[in-house]
């Protein structure tokens, strides 16, 4: 089934109520587009709209949430990452506070409304700061299980959604671990360690690798911070050789995370699927992952030259 | 309340000589914006606000934030007064490596600090989160914020302070340590912000113009604004940078300049005549 993101974002806060009696929901003028309106209609103390004023929105966030309650700040990834970067590294970041980012519209998926819309950086720059944990959810499901690892946790975490709809990877609400990963295929030449909307891309690809007679490994390495790095390590070793594959630059997201890791303890050949130190532009989802090289026959491509490289290797 | 006022001032001299003392120790520190707001802190610390340093988490405890953050020595000579740590700490470490100190208030570091500040701008919305939990939850604290008027030059305190008054903050004091004076220059020829109170008024504010080193005209808006319902207040305090110290009043080079030896001795000489 394909379900929507953003409904499970609602689907959990409106589940949330039930068991959190802390937490509180803010936006900055996009509780409508974010399908919320019903959440707002029905707990509407529980819901603060900040207008159009996001730095205030995440400094008022670090505020609330010295008090005990637990903010969760909602919005377009743009809009709730970067733009107010400072504040979240000043008022949440350094003093450890207890504030959840949720962020919809994040990578080239955004599509149509184009570059200043599309979030390639987030991850980079979320990951960067000292205390923050970092989230992709890959379908509906792994929403909510984020969600709810999320609230069990005391700390700021960011998750990072796509802008629409996620084909479902999980039959049922999956486990989902800080530092935890899911390994989805188990083949022994090449691991795909992907997140988000690109493991579905990488499951696919692995099914094009199979086909000539090279077996995938399929990581989903939701936690991007931090990174299960036993895991990890495990697939490199096992198979020689990785591609990471993310909606976002390949500099210092998913990408830059394994290759830290695998730098350190266990250098391999690795390739990388994002976009390439470049902007989007506008066109629908499809379009621009083929345009931008996101697709599973990118990805199948990226898999047979880590798997050439490891053969050439002295 | 004149023999209290009288209190207050000798309060207030001691820790003007205490900020020069750590400030010159540390050889780093802002002396101008601190001595601005030493009148302020003396009468919310020692006369209004309901603080235990037992217990500085305390839940119901009222909430100050110094979005001027640059200005740390005041706070934490205040605070050190006030028995939240030794006083020892403020002339033993203020700057230095592994210290509680730091250079900006830290909330993790420094017993009593409420918000960790320092970037300029940020701590109003700080203030503000904090007073719509005091909302949200019933409780009856009030949470004070000292914003500089230098500071006014950006952007997010008026993002905060329409945010404000729509949450309907009312457990909100927002003081404006109007001293005239920035990093670079005069607050006119830095930015011209024109006439500040008009400003808050606009955005819905209670507003009142005050002395800032003046307790007997201070602590009275203090409770005024206290009781005053329905939307934040805001104090705009007139003062004078360097405050108490002749040579390093209404100039600008004293806004973050550590003094040498002469000016050091001076300028406690002159602060305890």
């Amino acid at each position: 089934m394909i379900r929507s993101f953003r409904d499970a974002l609602r689907d959990s806060l409106m589940a949330l109520v039930e068991t959190n009696k802390d937490f509180v929901v803010l936006n900055a003028d996009s509780a409508r587009v974010l399908n919320l309106d019903i959440f707002k209609a029905t707990y509407p103390d529980r819901i603060f709209c900040y207008g159009i004023s996001e730095a205030d929105m995440l400094s008022a966030a670090a505020g609330l949430s010295t008090t005990g309650i637990v903010p969760i700040v909602v919005g377009f990834s743009m809009f709730v990452t970067e733009k107010p970067f400072e504040q979240i590294r000043q008022s949440i970041c350094y003093p450890n506070l207890n504030v959840k980012i949720i962020a919809t519209h994040a990578g080239l998926c955004v599509g149509q409304d184009g570059a200043t819309h599309q979030t390639l950086e987030d991850l980079t720059v979320m990951r960067s700061l000292p205390n923050m944990k970092v989230f992709v959810a890959a379908d509906a499901a792994q929403t909510t299980a984020a969600i709810q690892a999320m609230m069990a946790y005391k700390g700021p975490c960011y998750l990072r959604l796509g802008r629409d709809t996620a084909q479902d990877l999980y039959e049922s609400q999956p486990e989902f671990r800080i530092g935890g990963s899911d390994l989805l295929r188990d083949g022994g030449d090449v691991t795909l360690a992907a997140c988000g909307l690109m493991v579905d891309q990488s499951l696919q690809a692995a099914e094009l690798l199979a086909a000539e007679g090279i077996q995938a490994t399929v990581l989903n390495l939701y936690s991007v911070k931090p990174l299960d790095e036993q895991m990890l390590l495990a697939q490199a070793q096992k198979t020689g050789a990785l591609v990471t594959v993310e909606d976002h630059t390949v500099l210092g997201g998913l990408g830059g995370a394994v290759a830290e890791t695998l730098a350190r303890y266990l250098p391999t050949p690795i390739e990388f699927v994002g976009t390439q130190d470049t902007f989007g532009e506008s066109g629908t989802q499809d379009e621009l992952f083929q345009k931008y090289g996101l697709t599973a026959i990118h990805i199948a491509n990226a898999a047979r030259r880590a798997v050439a490289r490891k053969a050439t290797r002295t | 309340m004149q023999r209290e006022y009288d209190k207050y001032r000798k309060i207030a001299r001691e820790l003007r000589v205490s900020v020069l003392d750590m400030v010159y120790k540390a050889r780093s520190g802002h002396l101008g914006g601190a001595f601005s707001i030493i009148e302020v802190l003396t009468a919310l610390y020692f006369h209004e606000m309901r603080v235990n340093p037992k217990e500085p988490h305390d839940p119901e405890r009222d909430r100050f934030v110094l979005s001027k953050g640059h200005t740390a020595p005041a706070l934490y000579v205040t605070l050190a007064y006030a028995g939240f740590f030794p006083k020892e700490r403020l002339f033993d470490s203020f700057r230095s490596v592994d210290s509680i100190l730091q250079g900006h208030p830290d909330m993790k570091k420094t017993p009593g600090i409420d918000m960790t500040s320092g970037s300029l701008g940020i701590g109003l919305s700080n203030a503000a989160g904090m007073a719509l939990s005091g909302k949200i939850r019933g409780k009856d604290y009030t949470v004070y914020c000292m914003v500089g008027d230098g500071e006014l030059d950006e952007g997010q305190i008026w993002e905060a302070a329409a945010t404000a008054v729509c949450q309907g903050l009312d457990n909100l004091i927002v003081f404006v340590d109007l001293n005239g004076l920035q990093n670079d220059d005069l607050t006119c020829n830095v930015k011209n912000l024109g006439d500040i109170p008009a400003k808050w008024r606009a955005f819905g504010w209670d507003v009142t113009e005050v002395d800032g080193h003046c307790f007997e005209t201070l602590i009275p808006a203090i409770d005024l604004a206290k009781r005053h319902k329905g939307s934040p207040s805001v104090i705009i305090c007139n003062t004078v940078k360097g405050k108490g110290v002749s040579f390093m009043e209404n100039e600008v080079v004293w806004h973050g300049k550590t003094p040498n030896e002469a000016e050091y001795k001076a300028a406690r000489e002159e602060l305890l005549r």
